[in-house]
């Protein structure tokens, strides 16, 4: 045993002797690496831990069946909001597999809070890593587990009703990418500076709840009080949910008035689903700046 | 000063959390190469030291530099060229050993063709080939111990900081950690700066440093250290300690520490004091040894505190609240 490094080959000695003194080259770890090494170490125990992927599904399947049959009498054909032919389980149903990419991205930034309480943690932060890396990496897996539970939730499109078409799909789910990207970024920039994991739930459901619910993910915005449609215009999620609802729709001959149910108004004004993900982006893209910022403080 | 075998250098380095003054101002070289121990009382301030140099923490005041590099300045520099065993575990329990490690080799750029023989030769080194490819959770505390040791120096790294590595392991593995720690720089020079609270551990460093309420108090080899001290350690039974340890106090001057049953007294002269003392005394003196002071005694004297007695009673509960850790961690 007290042998076993000696019996290493001779040309790995070499290379050792060679990276070791302190002018000695050290390999530097390409960004990509490093945010593939987070990335996968995440997922690597994402698929170890079932349960979390059903606990993610449980609560939108839940909200399918409880609003989505129980308002549909209210906001069906005839109340005005939804053309006749349509229902509101329907219109619902693509804001429910937004509202499982938001649970499912922001809650997997608990990982970073059960890393700091394990230790863990520190073995990334004292790794020779870039910050942003680490940030990008768990920003993605953190995605990438949202986007298996929204493939996941894509299953009771049939039973809902809603037709499908290829295109509409891989438009809804590019859309879906760039909100799980940036909700992990916005759940990570909380998670990376929490201490602990109650402290990090209260805040997260304080968030999140009104996030979701002025989002328009479970009823559509017209015909809402002027206080509470101004509020949905002030929550992000609600320019995500609007293009990945009507790029799953609009392509699979939905009649105009429904698509138009989905989309973001101000005033009269219908604002274009390009400056809807534009306004998404821009947001993803500085939370995961302030997630980066929040990985670099060191104590 | 600093020159050129020095590859941890330490100046007037302060930490302070809050009003807690954990680190006030503290000087240290560490040459290349040599074992070098922190030794110090719970609370003295070695882990925020090491947090420090491990860029982990910030300081407040003073400048560090590890392998040529300066820690606040250049973080990314100093985290590729060490390698670390934190005093808390810090292992994916999820994972299984070899997972760990494959993390861990990738994180610090160990070529793709190296990988696999590294992770192995780790592997074997701390004896756990054959638990590789299980999850960590379900190691014993002496096991994970063993495997974030391996993974400490699976990148060669040229400095490596352990913080109490040994805690809660049984004397047989720490010997065990022990051959593999010498055997690590003898072979590539790694230059190991470590903690413990174990005396024979202390006694197998080249230079130690002893800190205590965030100040260095002594430094340099265990000898010189010992040699410090002057004079000789008498340690005293008799039949009624107290009166005895009055007497001595009275009628010889001299200071004593009654400890579990014994007093000792510290002499310039231990073989002149033995005599005198039987003279001095009414009681029936039972047992008298004379000895060179040990490291236990230096740091008894310079700490006030007995480094045993840490290592029975809060090592005790240290143990306790480790194997806590260790089985606490679920996720
Ligand atoms: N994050 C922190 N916030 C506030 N105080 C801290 C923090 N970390 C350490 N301290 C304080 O700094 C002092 C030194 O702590 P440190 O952990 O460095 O001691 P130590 O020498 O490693 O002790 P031990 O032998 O128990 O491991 C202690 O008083 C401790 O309470
Ligand atoms: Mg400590």
């Amino acid at each position: 045993m007290t042998n076993a490094t000696a019996s290493s080959p001779v040309v790995e000695q070499e290379a050792s002797a060679a990276a070791l003194g302190s002018t000695g080259i050290r390999v530097r770890v390409p960004f990509w690496q490093s945010v593939f090494i987070i990335w996968y170490r995440d997922i690597l125990r994402f698929t170890r831990d079932r349960a979390r992927l059903i606990g993610s599904l449980a609560q939108p399947i839940l909200f399918l069946v409880v609003f989505g049959v129980g308002l549909s009498s209210a906001f069906g054909a005839g109340s005005g909001v939804l053309p006749p032919h349509t229902t509101y389980l329907e219109f619902m149903f693509p804001g429910v597999i937004g509202m499982t990419v938001l649970m499912t991205s922001i809650f997997s930034a608990m990982q970073i809070v059960w890393d700091r309480e394990f230790g863990f943690l520190r073995e990334i932060l004292v790794a020779p890593i870039d910050r942003s890396a680490v940030a990008v990496g768990k920003a993605l897996s953190g995605a990438s587990q949202a986007m298996i539970g929204g493939i996941i939730m894509l299953i009771f499109a049939p039973i809902v009703g809603v037709r499908l078409s290829v295109l509409g799909v891989l438009e809804m789910l590019a859309l879906l990418l760039l909100l799980a990207v940036s909700l992990s970024a916005f759940g990570i920039a909380i998670a990376s500076r929490m201490k602990s994991m109650q402290g990090f739930q209260v805040v997260m459901n304080f968030l999140m709840m009104p996030m979701l619910f002025l989002s328009g993910a479970l009823f559509p915005l017209k015909g809402l009080p002027t206080w509470m449609a101004v509020l949905t215009r002030f929550d992000p999620v609600t320019y995500a949910i609007a293009p990945v609802r009507v790029s799953l729709f609009s392509n699979s001959g939905y009649p105009a008035p429904f698509i138009n149910a989905a989309q973001v108004t101000i005033g009269s004004y219908t604002l274009p689903l390009l400056l809807d993900v534009g306004i998404v982006a821009v947001i993803g893209v500085t939370v995961l700046g302030l997630a980066i910022a929040q990985l670099r403080k060191r104590d | 000063m600093a020159d050129q075998g020095d590859v941890i250098t330490v100046r007037g380095l302060v930490k302070r959390y809050g009003p807690v003054e954990a680190v006030r101002g503290i000087d240290l070289d560490v040459h290349r190469g040599e074992i070098f121990g922190f030794l110090g009382p719970n609370g003295a301030g070695k882990s925020t030291t090491i947090s420090i140099l491990c860029t982990l923490v910030d300081k407040t005041a003073g400048s560090a530099t590890v392998a040529g590099w300066d820690v606040a300045r250049h973080p990314q520099e100093v985290r590729s060229r060490i390698g670390l065993v934190f005093q808390d575990p810090s292992l994916d329990n999820q994972l299984t050993a070899r997972q760990n490690l494959y993390f861990h080799a990738l994180a610090y750029g160990v070529p793709r063709h190296q990988r696999s023989e590294r992770i192995r030769a780790a592997l074997e080194m701390v004896g756990l080939e054959d638990r590789a490819d299980v999850q960590v959770i379900t190691y014993s505390g002496g096991m994970k111990r063993r495997l974030e040791i391996a993974r400490g120096v699976l990148h060669h790294p040229e400095v490596l900081f352990l913080d109490e590595p040994t805690i809660g392991l049984d004397p047989q593995t720490r010997a065990t950690v022990w051959d593999h720690l010498r055997e690590i720089r003898a072979q590539t020079g790694t230059t190991i700066f470590m903690t413990t609270h174990y005396m024979e551990e202390a006694e197998w460093c080249d230079r130690i440093a002893v800190i205590d309420h965030g100040r260095i108090v002594a430094l340099g080899t265990p000898d010189e250290l010992k040699d410090q001290m002057g004079g000789d350690v008498v340690v005293v039974t008799t039949s009624d300690n107290q009166r005895a340890a009055e007497q001595i106090t009275s009628r010889m001057g001299a200071a004593v520490t009654s400890d579990d049953g014994t007093l000792r007294v510290d002499v310039p002269n231990g073989p002149e004091f033995v005599p005198q003392l039987v003279r001095a005394l009414d009681v029936e003196v039972k047992t008298v040894t004379v000895r060179r002071p040990s490291l236990d005694d230096v740091f008894l004297k310079l700490t006030g505190r007995a480094i045993r007695d840490e290592e029975v009673d809060s090592a005790g509960a240290l143990h306790r609240a480790m194997a806590q850790r260790w089985q606490g961690g679920r996720r």
